[in-house]
């Protein structure tokens, strides 16, 4: 049933198809999070993979630093309704940081822990095979701490609540549990071309 | 896994328009959520043309819980916005919109969750801060509460008589009042200072307005010594 009087603002072809369900094309970069940036000291900054509560591995601002370096430029969808095209970022891929840390599988699930406290779920198979890294550049500048920086999750093909700013570290889980957003009536994944926004969807 | 009951479209049906300011405008909608809401949540809109092309949009709901089976939202009409445009030059009363909500579980409030309460509001960041102050009244008047409200002009104070009534007569409700605009000032160290001294040490805080504002309102609040973990923010634009 359409709404009286309401005939809308078509965006052109070429963005409609790039726009999954119920998203809106910005131009800005919205700023969203559950506080206040946390200070964060590069000289005391360090990432950790942990299987469960046992560190695999962790790295300072400077070991980081020389670790292989990619790039990745498409579209992000946050679930608040926008979409943003050909954001560019570059990072340490999550397979590469395995591979630094000597780990293969060690999990099927894993928690994206920030320095806010925040957490967020993301199935192991989302975040490797090129599919995921820790960005510390956007659009070739160090991330700022609005947005996240020094270094926050990118995976790109979820929606953006998955890719959790001011990262320090991920946790290897024997089970998928629900990170912040997920308890709190979100999805457990978290699709966009499934508008997989809340629990149900 | 986390399971629970798919979050419904509802149809809701505007059942009142009141002009709150030269730009925004309040719609109270008639809807029965099945599930309680919580002061601070929002709600998506969804509108569709004839075509079944559809447009959706958030929006904070500014009453508070109630089981009177309405909401109230507050839409400034912006010339452009293909949602908020449709509401200030089209809406009328008797029309129905697809919505779904309650939705949201980190900014929210619950008269069992205590004060006091900090509230920070720039601009129309103050709608959600406008039901929780609301539910507080109603529901846990004990709580003290204060909310700073941060406007660039006079003429852009949402509900300005309903916060000076409420200042006035409830007790351990303070209200200040900031106009940036025309001289007047930003927030700033001094004036957090201020709302502390009058309310006392938060136990909750929540910040909501445009991102530079959360982000200057947040950053003072950290500096005046606030735990970081008992502040919640919300921010729109860019």
């Amino acid at each position: 049933m359409s709404t009286r009087g309401f005939t809308g603002r078509r965006p052109p072809e070429t963005t409609r198809v790039r726009l999954p369900p119920g998203q809106s094309l910005t131009e800005d970069f919205p700023v969203l999070q559950i506080g206040p940036n946390p200070r964060i000291d590069l000289d005391t900054w360090r990432f950790t993979l942990r299987a469960g509560s046992r560190p695999l591995k962790s790295w300072s601002w400077a070991e980081f630093g020389a670790l292989p370096r990619t790039r990745w430029s498409g579209d992000i969808h946050c679930v608040t309704q926008w979409s943003k095209f050909d954001t560019a970022w570059e990072g340490v891929s999550v397979d590469d940081l395995l591979a630094d840390a000597g780990v293969d599988a060690p999990t099927a699930f894993a928690l994206a822990e920030g320095y806010d406290d925040y957490t967020t779920n993301v199935p192991f198979a989302d975040l490797t095979d090129g599919r995921a890294m820790v960005a510390t550049h956007y659009d070739g500048a160090p991330i700022t701490s609005d947005h996240g920086g020094p270094a926050r999750l990118l995976v790109p093909h979820l929606y953006f609540w998955k890719s959790a700013k001011w990262l320090k570290g991920l946790r290897f889980t024997q089970k998928d549990e629900g990170g912040f957003w997920e308890m709190r009536g979100y999805h457990m994944y978290g699709d966009p071309w499934r508008e997989q926004r809340f629990t149900g969807d | 896994m986390i399971e629970g009951p798919r979050l419904p479209w509802l149809d809701a049906t505007i059942v009142g328009i009141t002009p709150i300011t030269h730009r925004v405008k309040s719609f109270r909608l008639a809807v029965t959520f099945d599930r309680p809401a919580v002061a601070g949540q929002h709600v998506e809109i969804r509108l569709t043309a004839p075509d079944g092309y559809r447009a959706q949009r958030s929006y904070s709901i500014a009453s508070a819980p109630s089981r009177d089976g309405t909401i109230e939202l507050m839409v400034e009409g912006l010339p452009k916005g293909e949602v908020s445009g449709f509401f200030d030059g089209v809406a009328e009363v008797g029309d129905t919109l697809e919505l779904r909500g309650p939705i949201g579980g980190a900014f929210v409030w619950r008269p069992e969750d205590g004060g006091p309460l900090l509230l920070v509001g720039g601009g129309s960041g103050v709608v959600p801060l406008l039901a929780m102050l609301r539910h507080r009244a109603a529901a846990a008047p004990h709580i003290p509460a204060l909310l700073i409200y941060s406007v660039r002009a006079a003429d852009e104070v949402l509900v300005q008589d309903e916060l000076v009534r409420r200042a006035e007569t409830e007790p351990g409700f303070d209200l200040m009042l900031n106009l940036t605009g025309d001289g007047g000032r930003r927030i700033d160290a001094a004036l957090i200072g201020e709302a502390l001294e009058r309310l006392g040490a938060p136990r909750h805080t929540f910040i909501c307005g445009a991102n530079p504002f959360v982000g200057a309102a947040s950053d003072l609040l950290v500096e005046a010594g606030l735990d970081p973990r008992t502040i919640r923010t919300e921010r729109f634009g860019g």
